[in-house]
């Protein structure tokens, strides 16, 4: 029925829970915004239910989740890239004071 | 053939996003990592395209194009202190896709002529719309609240975990009634509303800061709903990115409620701060003592080693950039200057350090509590910047305070303790703070950044 797709469930829920502990409460924001943006991955789910020939209905629902999921892959790449820019190591103090 | 390509990009795509995720385990690899996770999303994007179901692209490129506008500011244009509200909103958009789509396949299914649906992916699509619905709803009181256009106290009524036990049996009710009979839409429909309420209801006793856990809570709710998308579609990456984040909600609030000593159930249904047993909590009636800018700057020049210690009040007052210049003042003279970061300062984790880190204050600067715990007492100065109950000593001495056990950072062992303040209010939780009648405590009161902008220039005239 649906075996195969509660192993890929159970596994990768596994996979997140190793990789997501090792993340330092300092990423925790962009983390946040990390996985916001990996999870407009539904996106993929949208097209087909926008574009496919399944009358009105399903195309304008459709429509608006593409928007909503395509809104947060866009936002969520920025803005974790934003933030993770800001992330510097120690410079020297005359270096920092220079930028003024 | 076109399948196999298809299948072929949602691995590749699942591959990037787990590395990228796992780049976040540090600073100096984290962007080229999510830059990746960001190639990966394309890659499966650009997949999904040739696949042979999608026969018209007129909506799918206008969807594409507005997605595109709204989420560039999102992205590019909000700034740090306001992320918080920004992630609930976009946890409202993620699951409010998720929610359309579950729907639309619902409704496909009874109207376009698809016919019955079989019990496996009826289950899947009603925990889909279940835990979606209330997800929009939620983040988007959580964004209210966070937003301030709703009241961030807590909102209690009596029989309030009443009723919300209550909608939440009917809603259980109704995803058995339309798994069983697939054909009841009323069910189906009814139990969305009834989620939709449910996420309303379910957020509004929370006050602002046990916001922190509610996003991530919020967080985990999307991403099963992204999991149970892809059950119900039988789509092997939306399963793959669903339980990732879900993981990744799920750890985070468990994270942060330990941080705060607290239970999930506690911070769902015990709406703190509104209770009467807060105004039991006697002051010890120690005079608070008051100091003046000049003094404050005087023993900050002086100081050798100093622990900044920020809150939300910093954010508040987006003050961030200022303590930076107060830091790089009091480096100059030779004092060496750390900032030390509760799990849950500010209203979403991870918050204080982005802020900080926008303000260029390098992260080998910035320190977990239980990193620096240990350097208190040896500290000369520890300045509080609207920060209360995460430095409140009460939550180690005294059984009788609500925030008993909650770990703090240890501010009151350092030899001076300088508060910057507001006024004379209790923290959030409306709890006595008993460091600032401490004997090593001063408190400058004012607005936090005109009194750093004070203490800037005094340690540089000092």
């Amino acid at each position: 029925m649906m075996i195969l797709e509660l192993y890929i469930f159970v596994l990768a829920a596994f996979v997140g829970f190793m990789v997501i502990t090792k993340v330092p409460p300092l990423l925790h924001t962009p983390l946040m915004s990390a996985t916001n943006a990996i999870s407009g991955i539904s996106l993929v789910g949208s097209l087909v239910a926008a574009g496919g020939k399944h009358g009105q209905v399903a195309t304008i629902l459709g429509f608006v989740a593409v928007v909503c999921a395509t809104a947060n892959i866009v936002g969520g790449f920025l803005i974790t890239d934003r933030m993770l820019k800001m992330f510097k190591r120690d410079v020297p103090a005359s270096h920092a004071a220079s930028k003024q | 053939m076109r399948d196999h390509i298809v299948q072929l990009t949602y691995v590749i795509a699942s591959v990037l996003f787990i590395l990228g995720l796992r780049s976040l385990t540090h600073p100096d690899k984290a962007r080229r990592g999510m830059q990746f996770a960001a190639l990966g999303m394309l890659v499966a994007v650009c997949g999904t395209l040739v696949n042979h179901d999608i026969v018209d692209y007129r909506w799918i490129i206008s969807g594409l194009i507005l997605g595109t506008l709204i989420g560039y500011p999102l992205g590019m244009w909000v700034p740090t202190t306001a992320l918080p509200q920004r992630i609930a909103m976009s946890l409202s958009f993620g699951a409010l896709a998720a929610t359309l789509v579950g729907v639309s396949e619902y409704y496909n299914a009874f109207h376009g002529g698809g016919g019955d649906i079989e019990t496996a992916k009826m289950m899947a699509l009603g925990f889909e719309v279940l835990l979606g619905s209330l997800t929009v709803t939620g983040a988007l009181m959580a964004f209210g609240k966070l937003q301030e256009l709703l009241p961030s106290q807590p909102i209690t009524y009596r029989g309030q975990n009443l009723v919300n036990a209550v909608l939440f049996l009917g809603a259980v009710g109704l995803l058995v009634t339309v798994v069983v009979n697939p054909a009841a839409a009323y069910a189906f429909y009814g139990m969305m509303g009834i989620a939709a309420l449910l996420g309303v209801l379910m957020v509004i006793p929370i006050g602002g800061a046990d916001m922190p856990v509610v996003v991530a809570l919020l967080n985990s709710y999307c991403g099963l709903a992204a999991a149970a998308t892809g059950f119900a579609l039988g789509n092997s990456i939306l399963i793959i990115c669903g339980a990732l984040d879900g993981a990744s909600g799920f750890l985070l609030s468990i994270a942060m409620s330990k941080a705060m000593n607290r239970s999930f159930s506690n911070v769902l249904f015990g709406a703190f701060g509104g209770g009467p047993a807060t105004a039991a909590i006697a002051t010890s009636g120690a005079p608070v003592r008051s100091i003046s800018a000049e003094d404050a700057g005087m023993l900050l020049a002086y100081a050798q080693r100093v622990i900044i210690i920020p809150g939300y009040g910093m954010a508040v007052a987006q003050a961030q950039h200022t303590v930076r210049e107060l830091a790089e003042q009091i480096e100059k003279r030779g004092g060496e200057v750390k900032y030390a970061i509760h799990p849950v300062a500010g209203r979403m984790p991870g918050h204080m350090n982005v802020l900080l880190a926008e303000a260029n204050v390098p992260y080998d600067r910035l320190y977990d509590m239980d990193e620096i715990n240990g350097e208190f007492p040896q500290t000369d100065v520890a300045l509080v910047i609207g920060a209360n109950d995460v430095v409140n000593p009460a939550a180690r001495s005294d059984p009788a305070s609500p925030i008993y056990g909650m770990p703090i950072l240890d501010a009151d062992k350092a030899k001076h303790v300088i508060v910057l303040k507001r006024g004379m209010a209790a923290g959030f939780a409306g709890i006595e703070n008993a460091l600032f009648n401490a004997a090593s405590t001063s408190m400058l009161f004012g607005d936090a950044k005109a009194s750093l902008v004070k203490l800037v220039s005094e340690v540089k005239n000092a």
